[in-house]
Formats: C-alpha cells, structure tokens, sequence
C-alpha cells in the first residue's frame, strides 16, 4: 500500500521543456519542517558525565529497594513440608501407584510441623508440586470455557480431548483434562494445644474467575464417577461458581514447579508452637516421579518469601556503583576529549605530513 | 513471399503479401498480460527466498493440530503485503500499456499500392514505405530511398539513440539516387539485411531494384542509407524510406533491456541474515523436535493428566517438531516487509519533498519511481556517467580566442564583450578579419531566414553553431548560403565568396577546411579548422608557435574546448591540381576515406595559423564540486560517452574527473584489431599497476571499437583493469555497450549508479543497481525508466550523501531492530521449554504467550516506535556534507553486516535470558500462573524494547518522543483495556499487576539489568572506541573544530570566487602519503577494496577542499 500511495503522491515526471514562467513555482515541494527532514530535534550524546551520573543515580535507587525486598522477604515466615514419601506406609515404599491407587488403602496421614517464628494471620496453606507439567500442550488446551461459564453450552465440549464425554457419549461437565485432574489431596490442622485450625476455603480464588468464567448455574455433570483414581471428584450439587478449589486448579501453572492456595487459616500463630496436619494423601504424583509439598506461609508486601529481589536489587545498585566508580577512575586518569578532529583517520593523515 | 534464413531477412519492398511473416510495429515494453499476470507476478514475488518462508509457514500453520496461534495472523499480513506488491506492479504495467498504446496510435503516412495514406505507427510492416516529415519521429527502422533533397541527404537527429545531439547526414541508397517523387510509390525491390540486432553502429545490408528502375545490380547499404527508430528527421522537408525492422525488433527495441526488479544491497543482506536465522531455527526446531519426541515417548506416558494415547497417526514423529517450527518462526518477523515497505517509501516521499533538489531552472522536482532502493545510494560505489546534457547544459559557448598572439576575453571570460577585441574589429585589423572569416564560413552552417528578417542557423556540430553565433555578434554574419555562393556581411558590407570544396571532418583528421574563392579579389583561399594538435604541425615553417601552444595549455586547463584556425592563399595552379586529386578520391570505392585524408593533407600544409577560439561546453552548475564530493566520499567515477573523444576528455578535464599532466595522467586504450586491443590493454594494465603506488590521478580511456574487441576477448584483463582504476572514460560507446559495462561492474559486485539523460541511457539506467535520469533537455525517455530522476546533476550530491546514506542507516537499524524483537519473543519460549520442563525432558509445544500478545507484540509494541527511525539522522546533513568520507561506512556496509548483526543477536539473547530468568525469579511458587507470568515477560520485552530503542535513536524530534513513549503508553492502554473484556484469557491480569508491587520492582530490575551493560559497553566505545560517526557527532554536539574551521574556510572562500569556471590550472601540489591505513581495515569486505586502496589516497586532501566545496554549494543552491 505504502509504495503504492508513494507513487501517485508523486505524480507525473515534470515536463523539463516548459520552463519557467506562471507556474513557475507550481512544483516547487512545500515547504514544512518534516518534508525536509528539519523538525526540531534534541540529539543526546553519551558524555561521560550524563552516564557516569545515571549509574550512580541507579545505584542509590536501587540499593534501598534491595534492602527493603530483602527484609520484606525476611519477615515471611514459611513452613514447608514435603509428605509425599513420608506418607507412603512402609510395606508399599516399592510400590508406591499400587498404593495410591488402591481405594481401599487408607491414604490419611499425619504430620507435625513446628513454627519457627510468630506467623501473624492470614496465614496462606499452598500445596506445591514438583514436576508437574500443567503448560503441557495437550493439558492446557483441554478445557472448554465456554462450557464452564454457560450452562445452556453443557454439550460444548471442543477442545477437550481426551475427556469430552462418557463413554456413552454423553458431555463431560467440566470436560477437558484440566478439570479431570484436580488436585484432591485435603489438610486439616489442629494445633498443639488440641484447638483446631479452621482452614477458610471462602475467596481463595480470582474474584473475576468466580463472577466471569465459572457460572454459578453450572452444574458438574458426569465427571469423574470414579474411572480415575489419584483424581480428585467434585460434588454435583455445587454450582462451579462455587468450587473453589477447582477455578483455582484451573488456572494452570506456568511452570512445572508451583504453588496453589489451599485456604487460609485466620489465627495468629506463636514461635514454637506445632501443628498436627491430617492429611489425605490423595493425588497421584507417583507415577511421574512428581514432589508434594504443604506449605504454610504469611505475606509481605511483596507477596511470599522471595529472596531473589532484594538480592538482584542489592548486586545490581552495588555493580552500578562500581560501574560509576570505574569510569570516573577511568575518565580521570584518561581523559579524552569528545569530538577531537585528530581522531579523525583523514585528518591523522594530514597532520603527519 | 519473404524468405526467412537462419542470419538473415529478405524485405520485398511495397509487397503486400510478404507482410505476415515479421512482426508488426506494435511496441511493447509490458511485462505482462491479463492471462499471465497472477501466475507470473506470483512466481516472482515467490522467488524471494523470504516470501516462501512466510507461505510455507502460513500453510503449516492450516493444520490445527501443530498451530500454537491463529492462522489469520500470518494469512492475513501476508495477502495483504502480496496484495499490495501485485497491485503495484499492474499500476505500473498498466501506465507502460499506455505510453505504449500513445506511440502505437501515432498517425504516420504510408505508400500502399501506389497511393499515400495515413495509419497508425503500429501497422507499419516489413516493406512498406514510410514518409516522414520534417521534425516527425522514425517510427521504425528504415532504409532510407528518398529525400526532398536533390543530393539525397537528410539530416537527422539520434540523440535518443546514441546520445550526440550533432545532427547526422544520412544520404539514400545510390540505387535510388534520382528517382522522381512520383516513382518512388511505384518502387519495387529486395533489400537483404541481417537479423535484426542492437547494433546501431552497423548495417550490412544490400538492395536490388526491379526493374524498371534499374538494372538487377546489387547496391551495398550501411547505416548511412538508414533511418533508425525514434530519430527524428531535421532540416529535412522529407525523406522516406522502407521499413526493414518493425515492432521490438528494431535496433532501438533490441537494446531495450526489460527492466529486472532490483534488489538493494541491503535486501541481499537481510535474505542472507534471513538465511542464517533460519538455519538457526531449523536447528533449534531439531533439538527441541527431537527432545520433545523423546520425552513424549518416556516421560508423557507417565504423566497420566495428559493421556498420551498409546498409538499416535505415522506422522506423529513429525507433530512436535512442526509445532516448534511454528512456535520459531516468528524469530523471522513477518512485519520486517511491511515496516521496511512502509518506510522505504517514506524516504521516496522525503526525497520527492526536498526543497534543495528541487530545480527551479526546469520546475522540476526529484522523483522516486522505485520507492524500493533508496538504501543503495548510500552503498554507491561506482557512478556511470553519461556526458552530454548529464554533467553538461549541452550548449555550446564562444569565450574566448587568441588572435595573432593576443588573447582576448582572459578579463571577463568573455571574448564577445573584450573591449579590445571590439575595437580590433571596428578598426579592420587584417588579422582579426580573417580570424572571424574563417569563425563564420569554415563550416557546414546552413543559414535560414525567416520572413521576418532573422537568420538562424541550423548546424551539425554545436561547436559551429557556437562559432558562427559568435562571429554574427562580433559583425560578421553569415547571412546566406545559395548553391556555392555563400555570403557573409560585415558592418554592412556584403561579401560573396564562392565554396569551391569542402574538406570534411572526419575524427581521424581532427579538422575541416573549406576552399573557397574570394569573389572580391578573386583569390582562392583555405580557411581550415581543427584541434590544435592537427593544425599546429602544418603551420608553415618560422611560425611562433610557442604563445599559440601555451595559449591552448591555457584555455584547456580552464576548461574550455579550442579549435585553431588556419589559413593560406592558394596558388591557381596549385589548386586546378589539387581538385583533380580530390575529385579523384571522391570516386574511389574502396579505402576512399583514407585516400580522401591523403589528398586533404596535400593541401593542409604551410599554414599561418590566425589563431584559436576557445569555447565553453558550458557545465552544468556544480558538477565539479559534486564529482569532487562524491569522489571524497569514495566513489568511482567512469564517463560513458557516446560522443569523440576528444571532446570527452576535455570535459572529464573541465568537471575535475581527471586532472591534467603531471597531476593525472591518461592511458589510452585503442586499436582496431584484436592484436593491436590487446597490446595497448597489456600496456595500459602494466602502467596502471605501476602508478597505483604513485600519487596519480590515473584514469584510462577506451573507445567503443576496442572496448567492443576487450569485451568480446579480453573480459578478464578489462576487470582487473577496472578494479584498478578509479576513473575512466569510454568514448563512442552505444547503448549496449554502456549496459554491458555495466553489468561488469555489476559481476565484480560493485555496487553501481547510472545517470544519464537521453534514450542512449535507458539501458544502462535500468542495468544499474541504481538508474538515475536528468530530466532535462533530451526529453524524458531516461527519466521515466529511471529509479529516480532529478534536474540537475549537482542534486546527486544531496541524493547520495544525505538521502541515500540517511536511508541505509535507517533501513540498517529497522531491519536489525525487526530481528532483534522477533529474536527476542522466541528466545523467551525457547528458555521457556528449556527451563520449565528440565533439559531434555518435557517439551511439548505449548506457547507461553498467547496468539493476541503475540500478534500485537509484533504488530503494534514493537512495530510502531521503531518506525519513527524515518527521521533519525545519526549527523547533520551540514555535518555529513563536510565529511563525504564518511559514506565510506555505508559503501562498506557496515551498519549492516554479519557482524553487527551478531551483536543484535547477541543482545536479543541476553535480553530474553535476562526477561526470562528474572521473570520466574521473581514469579515462582505461589504467582506462577500461566497469563500473569506471560505478561509480566511481554511487558518485560516491551520495557527493554522501548528503551532500546531509545538508545539506538540519535535525534529526537517530537514524533519520537510521541511514539517511543506513546506507544509505552498505549501498550498498557490496550492491555487494560482487554483485561476488561470477560472471557478472554487475559480477563483482569492487567489490573491484578498492576496491584502488585512485584510487578513494577521487576520491570524495573529488568529493565536495569537489561540496559546498563548495554549501556555501559554503548558509553565506553563512544568514549575510547569511537567511530567516525561517533567522532562527528561528538563534534556536532559540542559545536567543534572542524564546524568551525569550516565557517572560517567558506568565509575566506567567498571572496575570490568570482568566476564560474573552476580554475583547473591550481596546481596545488597535494603531498600525498603513498600508503594510508584504510578507514575500513577491519571490515568485512575490506579484502576486496584493499585492491582499491587508491580509494583512500582522498584522505590527506579532503580538510583542504572540503570547504571550498561546500561554499561553492551555498553559492549554488
């Protein structure tokens, strides 16, 4: 389009013969600051001064922040514990799918977790898994989001294979393996002193999953009338609105090491105090090797415990002083004149004739 | 009834039934058909290595299985670029259907059974007679049977054709010397020419009349009885002839080259670049393929969530590895065409706009006909120039003339104004007299009075019509010329004198001389004319020839072309022998003009030589000064002239192309057979390896016979020779002959510009990497097949130096920065895979940012700021003119090469490690969602790519600024604003980030760590590595040195320049250093300029007479 619109802007090639006169000035190009290239421009150039000035200004910058990262992540406190051997009984350490996918092994478990530190509530409980592949393509393409929003589109179920229907062929609601997957291992908490924790499961999830994607009038239909076992069931007379533990599920990871909201315990918790988790040991990670992990964790106003931040804050600000150092020491014992016509190879050539 | 052999034709004149077997005049310079059109445009669009990328991928991307993205995205940007590029080419074809059709539909008068009718040009056929009119165009090519001439003469003008605008005499075929008008519609006969070929310089040919006309005798023709297509008949009342080539086989239609789409330097370099990035992505997509089949079949099937079937189609080895072509191919942007189309053609607008190459002379604007190549003139390396009307006005003027010793005209350049001169003539000084006698009738001037009393005249050669203007002002005028009687009147006395012979010139004798008889006193008298070194030696013997030779030094050092007059009294006796002799050799058949030059010079002796005029070929404006620029800026220089040679050289003297004795030295190049070529190449090859070491100006010059012989047998010797040479003039060289040099230059991968201004040029305009027409006086034929036409030659100056060199630079930074952004979206992914699923093991094809990012990433964030680079300028134009060496830069290519475009790599890769690695840093664990994460990464690219390209801009205007920081604006405008809208993945993460004070601390680490190595490294080659850019820059910032030595200079300068002819006679003796470290060591292609080191040897001399150059274009412009 552009070459085109070149072309005819131009119009036909004067006609040289016919000289000046009248029109003398018909073709002359108009003039204006951007057709001659001329519009007012400021041209910055990199003088020693204006970059030596930037990475001290970006060192003092960005070591406070640093700091600020670093001590925020500090003040998190984070208990995790990885359950998914400890939970194996014994006598089927070999053998550990046999176990988990036999439904008559009891998958309860106990453990105890001792707080290092004062956790002052919300207190988050995450599980986290370890090899857990939710950015695989055929898993994060198995969903259908229009099923999950609108119950009149319960047989709309493209783009859910392998787990669109039934075998007799009747829609899977939520369908897709997103959803036939969910994870299903459960806690509950008590603490030393025999008080039980409540785990609030209300609002774990996006607010705009809740209202938006996942309808309230949606029903599960068919899903998971035990085909799967180490998968989790949901209860058909929940609307999906309201299960939160699956909208949370299905906001799939980037990653294959990640975490998910479990619920948060409303209750300050004391240094030294333990908790007694009783956990059903559903999920099945065994198959692929994967880790389980329950994490209890407060927050900042950085969200978890994050060191990176504050340490990539705290070296970046520390290289940018010593970049500021290193070209001043340099620019100093070194000058050298910007714009110095010597430097110029033909006037070199000059000068030494 | 026409025959057919394999070399030749036979043309049965006024024989309707042999019509059908050539083709008609019907001329096409189209490329197409209506039929042939979609199939033909396609396949060449497709023959661009880049274009079947694209396809291919749009067509994987229709299987849904492997598309990571929405197949429109690329479908709809790719029909819609074909689209245009298609359309543009029908536009274009259809306005040469036009032109065409206009020359088609001509009337023109023709001689069917015996009676005149009027048809149009294209149902002219083989054998029939066409008459033409004075001033009328040759439709075809004809062979020429008639003239309202009795002698059978005709003058006709071939500027078109070969470039001189000297009118030519064509005489008719001595078969059909005298047949009456009426006959002539009767003719009957066969011409038996050779098939039809582009030489115009030859025509073997014979005819035989039937009878009644003559007896069966077979006349030989040359092409001296022929009429050639689009000359124009002059001076002529009519002349007719018989069409022997028609349509696209006229000479003229056989040196017409089609017009090939021309690939800049740059395209070449990006499909190269292209090339490798794709080889690279073939290797990542094996890798990535290859690991990912693997760990499908090994660690998939454990994942029981993705239920891997257990038995796959047979090409499901093939799905991964397609899948990650897909998700790679965006490392080869798509919006590189559309961006590069879009600003390309904006540098054809800057360059159509500029108000400095606007010619007001002409009215005439530059015009960009191919908005595709602006980025070659930054990389000229080699200018072929035609001469007449191209560094020249192509109007000759009398300035000055030496008179029995005196020089007259040295005070105002002008002789016709010397005060001296004026009283010389109104007081009858012998010698004066006879000096203007032979100024107005030693030529072939033909004077014509019109009704009102005004005489004009009509000359062959413009160095007559120079002279005989000149004599009228000076009161001698040339006022008629009747039979043999020609009279001259001089302050109002009529004299007669009686033309006894006329000695032509030829450009072997270098003169002409003309007897005539003074009817006054009845004396006969030679008046003779010619270049100094032919008339000097016959000056008779005690002569003081020394002040008439220095005098000629003199005027050929400003310039100026000399003609030296002789005369002598002849003996009666002398003479009544002579002519017999002459008469004699005029009758010869064979060898006549070597015997007529042999019996001339038995006349043409003992001469006293009256003295010498000098004449202006008066120079476009500012050619020296821009062929000084240009050569400064390293670029070579080589005249291709169809004109003498003589006339050549004096110009190439006169416009600082070549430089006279000692400073230059000229080898010539002749011969007419291949022994003699080949010597004198040995020679001149030996000579220039010598003088490369000295301080030289070495030029060569060949004419069109030897360089016809070097071409056909020694292409070698030639090209080495022209690696050599930095300048050369070929002289009497045809249109082929100009494309064919061209087209060598090409081969040695030069990169070449051509400029001219006539139809002789089409074919070296369009064979050049670059075409450019002068549309001036030689009509437009040049101009319309030119990539870029101007009005005068001084413009190329500007068209080089600032738009060429601006567009490369620009074109050099978009197209890297295209790679860079697209490099550094995939390099994300690919770290993706590499990192989320550990080395080796889980690789699945999933795209991490989804298909709307992706387009809009590509489209819009990254497309829009950079296009603003339209309007960098790294340097002033003022600064980039006072330093044309800096061109070197683009000429070498070194803003785009390999390397620099490693760097590019280098630093897409970093970004990405360092977008990525922070990116999962800082959201891992519990914020590793799948759409946040993919966002804060794009909004990560974006923040690095908004400030590279901060970095990268050297001038910031207000739209700079507007669309660098705008579109950092409207990236998150239009985030938020899909974060709105429900159901779409990306459905309130905007605003969720936003929240997140995580999200602002990690752009801001990236962008830290992202940018200040870059920075750093930027600051310190800047400081302790700088470039010559670099340098000037620094200069230009801080107002420096060398800007004010130049206003100091171009001060000085003004005063002493007074007159409008450079003086060439400066002979500023310039100490050169034989050795000079190149500029450009260390680039890429400096093996192959190390061979034109001569290229540098401008260094030391460019402080010096840059500044005179620039006030020169201040006083120009």
């Amino acid at each position: 389009m552009m070459s085109s619109t070149s072309s005819a802007a131009a119009g036909p090639i004067s006609d040289a013969g016919s000289g000046p006169d009248a029109r003398r000035n018909s073709k002359r190009p108009k003039y204006s600051r951007f057709t001659q290239q001329e519009l007012p421009a400021c041209k910055p150039i990199l003088t020693p001064q204006w970059v030596i000035s930037i990475f001290t200004l970006v060192g003092i910058i960005f070591v406070p922040i640093g700091v600020a990262a670093l001590l925020a992540s500090h003040d998190v406190v984070e208990i995790v514990d990885r359950y998914e051997t400890a939970c194996v009984p014994s006598n089927m350490a070999d053998n550990k799918i046999g176990y988990i996918q036999n439904p008559n092994i009891s998958k309860a478990c106990t453990r105890v977790l001792k707080v290092t530190k004062d956790m002052d509530k919300p207190i988050y409980v995450y599980y986290q898994l370890d090899n857990f592949y939710q950015n695989h393509r055929r898993y994060v393409k198995s969903r259908n989001d229009q099923q999950l929003r609108d119950k009149s589109k319960a047989n709309e179920t493209s783009g859910c294979d392998p787990e669109k229907t039934t075998s007799d062929g009747t829609p899977i609601v939520p369908c897709g393996l997103i959803a036939w997957s969910l994870f299903n291992d459960t806690y509950s908490f008590t603490r030393g002193n025999g008080e039980a924790l409540t785990v609030n499961k209300k609002d774990i999830s996006w607010k705009s999953d809740r209202d938006h994607k996942f309808g309230s009038d949606v029903f599960p239909k068919n899903f998971q009338n035990g085909g799967l076992v180490g998968g989790g069931k949901l209860d058909p007379k929940i609307p999906l609105s309201e299960q939160e533990d699956l909208i949370v599920w299905m906001r799939t990871a980037a990653l294959p090491t990640f975490r998910k909201l479990y619920g948060r315990i409303e209750v300050d918790l004391k240094e030294n105090d333990t908790i007694t988790v009783v956990l059903e040991n559903n999920y099945n990670t065994y198959s692929f090797g994967g880790k389980k992990k329950l994490v209890l964790s407060t927050t900042s106003w950085l969200g978890g415990k994050n060191d990176f931040l504050g340490i990539a804050y705290i070296s970046i600000g520390g290289v940018c002083f010593f970049l500021a150092t290193l070209f001043t020491v340099v620019y100093l014992v070194k000058p050298r004149k910007l714009g110095d016509p010597s430097y110029l190879s033909w006037n070199n050539n000059r000068g030494t004739q | 009834m026409v025959l057919k052999s394999a070399m030749k034709r036979f043309v049965y004149i006024n024989d309707d039934s042999s019509q059908d077997s050539f083709c008609d005049n019907r001329i096409s310079n189209r490329k197409y058909t209506i039929l042939n059109f979609l199939p033909k445009n396609l396949l060449e669009q497709f023959s661009r290595l880049m274009n079947q990328y694209f396809l291919l991928i749009a067509c994987l991307q229709l299987w849904p299985l492997i598309t990571p993205v929405n197949p429109a995205s690329t479908w709809g940007p790719l029909i819609f670029i074909f689209a245009v590029s298609a359309t543009k080419e029908a536009w274009d074809d259809y306005n040469r259907y036009l032109t065409d059709k206009k020359a088609n539909e001509r009337k023109v008068w023709i001689v069917n059974e015996g009676r005149r009718k009027q048809i149009e040009a294209q149902d002219i056929h083989v054998g029939n007679i066409v008459w033409l009119r004075e001033n009328d165009e040759v439709p075809c090519d004809l062979v020429l049977i008639g003239t309202s001439d009795p002698q059978g003469i005709c003058f006709v003008e071939t500027s078109a054709l070969d470039g001189e605008t000297d009118l030519k005499t064509r005489v008719i075929t001595s078969a059909c010397m005298g047949l009456a008008f009426e006959q002539l519609h009767k003719i009957k006969g066969v011409l038996e020419c050779p098939n039809p070929d582009n030489d115009i310089r030859r025509f073997d040919a014979n005819i035989r009349l039937f009878p009644p006309f003559l007896d069966n005798d077979i006349y030989p023709l040359t092409i001296n009885n022929t009429l050639l297509q689009s000359c124009y008949l002059r001076n002529t009342d009519w002349a007719c002839g018989v069409a022997v080539y028609t349509g696209n086989e006229t000479k003229l239609g056989m040196s017409r080259g089609v017009a090939e789409p021309k690939l800049t330097a740059v395209d070449a370099m990006i499909d190269k670049l292209t090339g490798a990035i794709f080889l690279f992505q073939v290797v990542v997509v094996i890798v990535l393929g290859f690991a990912g089949n693997i760990w499908k079949d090994t660690e998939a099937r454990k994942q029981w969530y993705v239920r891997y079937p257990s038995e796959g189609p047979w090409y499901e080895l093939l799905v991964i590895p397609l899948r990650f072509e897909l998700l790679c191919s965006i490392m080869i942007p798509i919006s590189i065409k559309v961006s590069l189309d879009l600003v390309k053609s904006i540098y054809a607008m800057f360059i159509e706009w500029d108000e400095e190459i606007f010619d007001p002379d002409t009215n005439t604007r530059a015009h960009a006909a191919s908005t595709a190549i602006s980025e070659d003139l930054g990389q000229v390396e080699y200018i072929l120039t035609d001469k007449t009307g191209t560094l020249t006005d192509n109007i000759m003027i009398f300035r000055r003339c030496c008179i029995n010793g005196f020089c007259y005209g040295n005070e105002h350049g002008d002789a016709l104004k010397d005060g001296e001169l004026l009283n010389a003539i109104s007081s009858n000084a012998p010698s004066v007299m006879r000096f203007l006698t032979v100024m107005a009738i030693c030529n072939t001037v033909i004077p014509i009075k019109s009704k009102g009393g005004v005489i004009s005249y009509k000359a062959q050669s413009q160095d007559e019509d120079a002279l005989v203007k000149a004599a009228a002002q000076l009161h001698m005028v040339l006022i008629s010329k009747i039979g043999n009687i020609l009279e001259v009147n001089f302050r109002g006395t009529v004299l007669q004198y009686e033309i006894l012979d006329i000695l032509e010139f030829t450009s072997d004798r270098k003169k002409m001389s003309i007897v005539v008889k003074d009817c006054q006193n009845g004396k006969v008298v030679l008046l003779c004319k010619g270049a100094d070194e032919a008339i000097l030696p016959n000056a008779f013997t005690g002569q003081q020839l020394r002040p008439l030779i220095d005098c000629v030094e003199q005027y050929a050092q400003l310039g100026l072309r000399t003609l030296c007059f002789g005369w002598r009294e002849l003996d009666e006796g002398e003479y009544v022998e002579w002519s017999h002799m002459f008469k004699e050799a005029n009758s010869t058949l064979t060898d006549r003009e070597w015997k007529l030059a042999e019996v001339c010079q038995k006349l043409e002796h003992h001469l006293e030589i009256l003295g010498i005029a000098a004449i202006e070929d008066r120079l476009q404006d500012g050619v020296p000064e821009t062929i000084e620029t240009l050569r400064k800026a390293g670029i070579n220089f080589w005249m291709l002239t169809g004109d003498k040679q003589s006339t050549a050289i004096q110009i190439a003297l006169s416009c600082n192309f070549i430089s006279s004795e000692p400073k230059g030295q000229l080898l010539f190049l002749n011969g007419r057979s291949e022994d003699e070529v080949f010597r004198s190449l040995e020679m001149v090859l030996r000579t220039m390896k010598i003088t490369s070491s000295e301080t030289k100006d070495v030029a060569f010059v060949v004419d069109g016979v030897a360089l016809e012989i070097i071409l056909k047998h020694y292409k070698g010797s030639f090209i080495e020779l022209a690696t050599l040479s930095r300048t050369a003039i070929c002289c009497r060289v045809t249109p082929s002959q100009k494309a064919q040099l061209v087209e060598l230059l090409k081969s040695c991968d030069y990169r070449t510009l051509a400029i001219g201004d006539g139809g002789n040029d089409v074919r070296m305009i369009q064979q050049a990497d670059i075409g450019v027409g002068i549309s001036g006086r030689e009509g437009l034929q040049a101009a319309r097949a030119a990539d870029y036409s101007i009005g005068k030659f001084r413009f190329l100056k500007r068209l080089i130096l600032v738009h060429g060199r601006y567009s490369y630079n620009r074109t050099a930074f978009l197209s890297q920065y295209s790679f860079y952004k697209s490099l550094l979206i995939c390099f994300i992914q690919i770290l993706w895979y590499f990192f989320s699923f550990s080395l080796f093991s889980g690789v699945s094809g999933t795209s991490l940012f989804n298909s709307f990012s992706l387009m809009a990433y590509n489209v819009f964030y990254t497309s829009i700021p950079v296009l603003t680079c339209v309007l960098d300028k790294d340097l002033s134009e003022k600064i980039v003119m006072q330093n044309p060496q800096i061109l070197l830069y683009c000429q070498a290519g070194r803003l785009l090469n390999p390397s620099t475009f490693a760097g590019w790599f280098g630093r897409s890769m970093y970004h990405a490690v360092v977008v990525f690695l922070i990116t999962v840093h800082a959201y891992a664990n519990e914020k590793s969602e799948m759409e946040e994460l993919s966002m804060v990464a794009l909004s990560g690219c974006i923040w690095l790519q908004v400030f590279v390209v901060a970095l990268e801009m050297n001038w910031f205007t207000v739209l700079q600024h507007l669309a660098i920081w705008g579109n950092f604006a409207a990236f998150y405008a239009i985030n938020s604003v899909v974060s709105t809208i429900p159901g779409l993945g990306m459905h309130t993460i905007m605003f969720r980030l936003f929240r997140q004070q995580s999200y602002w601390i990690t752009m801001i680490l990236i962008f830290a760590v992202g940018m200040g190595p870059v920075l750093a490294i930027k600051y310190f080659r800047y400081t302790y590595r700088p470039s010559i850019i670099n340098i000037l820059q620094q200069q230009e910032k801080s107002g420096g040195p060398i800007y004010a030595m130049a206003i100091e200079n171009l001060e000085s300068q003004l005063k002493p320049m007074d007159s409008d002819i450079s003086p060439l006679s400066v002979t500023q003796l310039k100490n050169r250093n034989p050795v000079h470290e190149p500029l450009l060591c260390d680039s890429p292609t400096a093996t192959r300029r190390s061979l034109g080191l001569s290229a540098f040897s401008y260094f030391p001399t460019a402080q010096t007479r840059l500044s005179s150059s620039h006030s020169r274009n201040l006083k120009n412009s």
